[in-house]
């Protein structure tokens, strides 16, 4: 990699990159998402090497490790390129068959190809997989088709293009007024106007600024941002680049939670190769502007995720949060103006630039322009990174992409915007997803992270988890949010294990609202979410817990029992091993009785047997 | 006893500010697995930082641990899918057969056992890792064969 002097140099590596880049040559694409990796995509991608090799392939065809194909209910994800052929569930021993098949033969592998799951039809390209077909990419665009660790593979997709346009055609004030116009918002989910936070900051005296990326995705069940640093980390660095020349920023930090030590590894990587390519440093591109990065690594604190606590923590202090005003785009870092912005946030800039902000306010709702990655969990037949222009209803979300609920249960409802959003009901299915709307219903956009829950979540006990989780997470700065979560916890463990009162929903309400008034950062403010949100729509169940000690969902252990079938039993002892207090009594080949005495209810016979012999009511 | 020469190749890599005791303190848990109090005392003293500083940083962080951990990680994520497919199940079998509860390491020294807020693999939910190794779609009857792998 040369180290880009000037534009045309840039451009000249660029055309000669293309016309050395055979557009048909064959490319095998195996994801090494969040998803596929943890089935084994290491090994699939090991397996592809030593097959290409025996058949001489190499030098024929490509082969990459690439990030998230987006879905990843059915890793691990082989992409083959021309064609675009999808292959799922790809594991070592399939490798043989997709060399001799499609590489070698042109053909398709059927039996590894996508089946929809209602209609069985098999789809042979990704375009026609209803997942793909609903979606429009910006941020996820490349994820599939570059090799993250390779800037040849940026470059050649028009990677650090819009540089040329912000550095010798826009002034500063012009890259703002381009933010500014394509309407886009703080993809973190404050949803704060992105353009007016950078001119505050340029607006400032000072002379030292700094810009952070927040790559601290802490929201249990989001990916996004952990896919976008693994899959296309220069896209984070050249949208940083360009709101530091927007702001007068000569300073970076992406900070990284700790739990993601491979988005570490390819954004240290990443900065290296900007760095040695010319696009950081001093006199970038001879523009005369100069600009570094730095990699900040969380220590596991959720609450850094809140912008004042994440500049304490790169300051060296423990993660406490900061009453504001001050905004940190007035006083920030070491006291400077900063601008925080998150990954997908960063990600986004890039391709404002280059198709121009008229092209991103299209896309979207009124007050909400572009397309949003969420990650989409939970019940759901295809779990997966989606990317959906803003205004994308539920129902499309859920049914069409995500092929709806499996094992033909009903839906019951999503839960978004992590621990600090709330649960939307059936009800509001045809809610279109923007930043306004789902604040309408009692929960937020959050970081994007959508949870599908069906008719075996219990409601009160997806709540005792959010708060279970912000009461372990917060700093404890602030009474309100320290002693409420406190105390919501204690109701909460109450009313699960068949204490509850009729006096706590009450309780739980006013807690609520003095938490949501009076707490410093967003953590405490927007921690009543999940609580109120299930105590309006499905109030029925807390009813149901506290009056008849009942766990409808049979979820909350306490109030559950389980009892061994003597009919089905077969005396395997399975559960007999796996009971940790030695609940479960017999002889081998008869069946088995639980002591009801010693049985805490953990439900790991359950779990175990596999004669479905254990009954729980 | 403290191994000077190895701290000191940490040190080396920082410019000795006060804002650099988060990486240090990053650096010397990665390499010795804990915080060891000789090392922590030297770090307040280089970096010109109170002890009480350094202590209340290593207590609030979860990475960091005042004592020194198992050969291998046990981390369970209790993500909300997770939480929902049956994580709190992993831990409780981890629990009883390790022998120690969440945050400890067991007798022989062999595993600590942690719990995470998410892991970021949702889709293959519940994931649990050892070391840096994932594993996803991890069922009770699955934890004893994955011990069996690290268990020396």
């Amino acid at each position: 990699m040369p180290k880009f002097e000037s534009l045309d140099h840039l451009n000249e590596y660029r055309r000669q990159l293309r016309a050395k880049r055979d557009p048909k040559q064959p490319q095998v694409l195996v994801c090494a998402g969040p998803g596929c990796l943890p089935l084994g995509s290491e090994e699939v991608a090991q397996a592809f090497r030593a097959q290409m090799e025996e058949k001489g392939l190499n030098g024929k065809v490509a082969l990459k490790t690439s990030g998230c194909h987006g879905l990843c209910a059915r890793g691990v994800r082989v992409l083959i390129r021309p064609q675009e052929i999808a292959y799922q569930k790809v594991t070592p021993a399939d490798v043989p068959e997709i060399v001799e098949t499609t590489l070698v033969g042109g053909g398709v592998v059927e039996r590894l190809l996508h089946e929809e799951p209602e209609t069985h039809a098999r789809c042979q390209h990704k375009g026609d997989i209803p997942f793909y077909r609903g979606q429009q990419s910006i941020v996820l665009r490349k994820l599939d088709v570059i090799d993250p660790e390779s800037l040849d593979d940026y470059l050649a997709l028009g990677g650090y293009r819009s540089l040329r346009k912000v550095f010798f055609e826009m002034t500063p004030d012009d890259v703002i007024d381009a933010v500014e116009r394509s309407g886009l918002r703080g993809r973190g989910g404050g949803g704060f106007p992105t353009g007016r936070k950078w001119r505050i900051c340029r607006d400032t005296e000072e002379p030292i600024k700094f810009v952070i990326c927040n790559g601290d995705e802490g929201d249990p069940g989001a990916f996004m941002d952990r896919a976008v640093m693994e899959g296309d980390p220069h896209a984070v660095i050249e949208g940083m680049i360009i709101g530091a020349y927007a702001i007068g920023a000569r300073r970076g930090y992406i900070y990284v939670r700790h739990e993601y030590p491979l988005a570490v590894k390819r954004l240290t990587l990443a900065i290296q190769q900007a760095r040695e390519a010319g696009f950081l440093g001093k006199n970038i591109l001879r523009s005369g502007f100069d600009f570094d990065l730095q990699i900040s690594q969380g220590s596991g604190a959720f609450v850094c995720g809140e912008e004042t606590a994440l500049i304490a923590s790169i300051e060296g202090h423990i993660g406490e949060p900061m009453p504001r005003p001050p905004y940190p785009a007035i006083s920030g870092l070491f006291g400077q103006p900063t601008i925080i912005n998150n990954v997908e946030t960063w990600a986004n800039v890039p391709e404002i630039i280059n198709m121009g902000p008229e092209w991103f306010a299209g896309i979207g709702t009124e007050g909400s322009k572009g397309t949003k990655v969420f990650s989409l969990v939970g019940a759901i037949h295809h779990s997966g990174l989606v990317e959906v222009p803003m205004g994308t209803t539920l129902r499309e979300i859920v049914f069409n992409l995500g092929g709806g609920i499996p094992g033909g249960r009903a839906f019951k409802a999503v839960q978004t915007g992590g621990p600090s959003g709330g649960c939307i009901p059936a009800e509001f299915l045809d809610l279109p997803v923007d930043y306004d709307s789902l604040q309408q219903v009692g929960s937020i956009m959050g970081s994007g992270g959508l949870i599908v829950m069906d008719e075996t979540s219990c409601m009160v006990d997806v709540a005792r988890y959010f708060i279970g989780f912000l009461y372990e997470e917060s700093c404890g700065k602030c009474t309100p949010c320290r002693e409420g979560l406190k105390q919501l916890k204690k109701i909460y463990e109450d009313i699960t294990q068949g204490r509850g009162e009729e006096g706590h929903i009450a309780l739980m309400e006013d807690l609520c609202a003095a938490m949501a008034s009076a707490s410093i950062c967003g953590l405490g403010q927007s921690a009543v979410n999940p609580v109120l949100s299930t105590l309006k729509f499905f109030r029925h169940e807390y009813e149901a817990h506290i009056r008849d000690k009942k766990c409808p969902a049979l979820v909350c252990r306490p109030l559950l029992k389980y009892t061994i079938d003597p009919e089905t039993c077969t005396g395997c002892l399975a559960c007999v091993r796996e009971c940790p207090v030695g609940a479960i009594s017999g002889v081998k080949k008869e069946a088995q009785e639980i002591d009801q005495e010693l049985c805490i209810k953990c439900g790991l016979c359950f779990e175990v047997c596999q004669f479905d012999a254990v009954r729980r009511e | 006893m403290m191994d000077a020469a190895r701290l000191e190749s940490i040190l080396s890599r920082y410019e000795g500010e006060p804002y650099d005791l988060i990486p240090v303190l990053q650096e010397i848990q990665d390499t010795y697995g804990y915080l060891p109090k000789d090392e922590v005392k030297e770090v307040a003293r280089r970096l010109k930082v109170p002890l009480t500083q350094i202590y209340s940083v290593a207590t609030f962080y979860k990475m960091f641990s005042l004592i020194p951990k198992g050969k291998h990680q046990v981390k369970v994520c209790l993500g909300t899918t997770c939480h929902l497919k049956g994580g709190p199940r992993l831990v409780d079998s981890l629990c009883s057969r390790l022998g120690v509860e969440v945050g400890y390491t067991s007798k022989d020294g062999q595993f600590s056992l942690e719990t995470v807020g998410c892991l970021g693999s949702c889709a293959q939910a519940p994931v649990m890792m050892v070391d840096d190794k994932y594993y996803a779609r991890v069922t009770v009857d699955k934890v004893p064969k994955i011990l069996k792998l690290y268990q020396s």
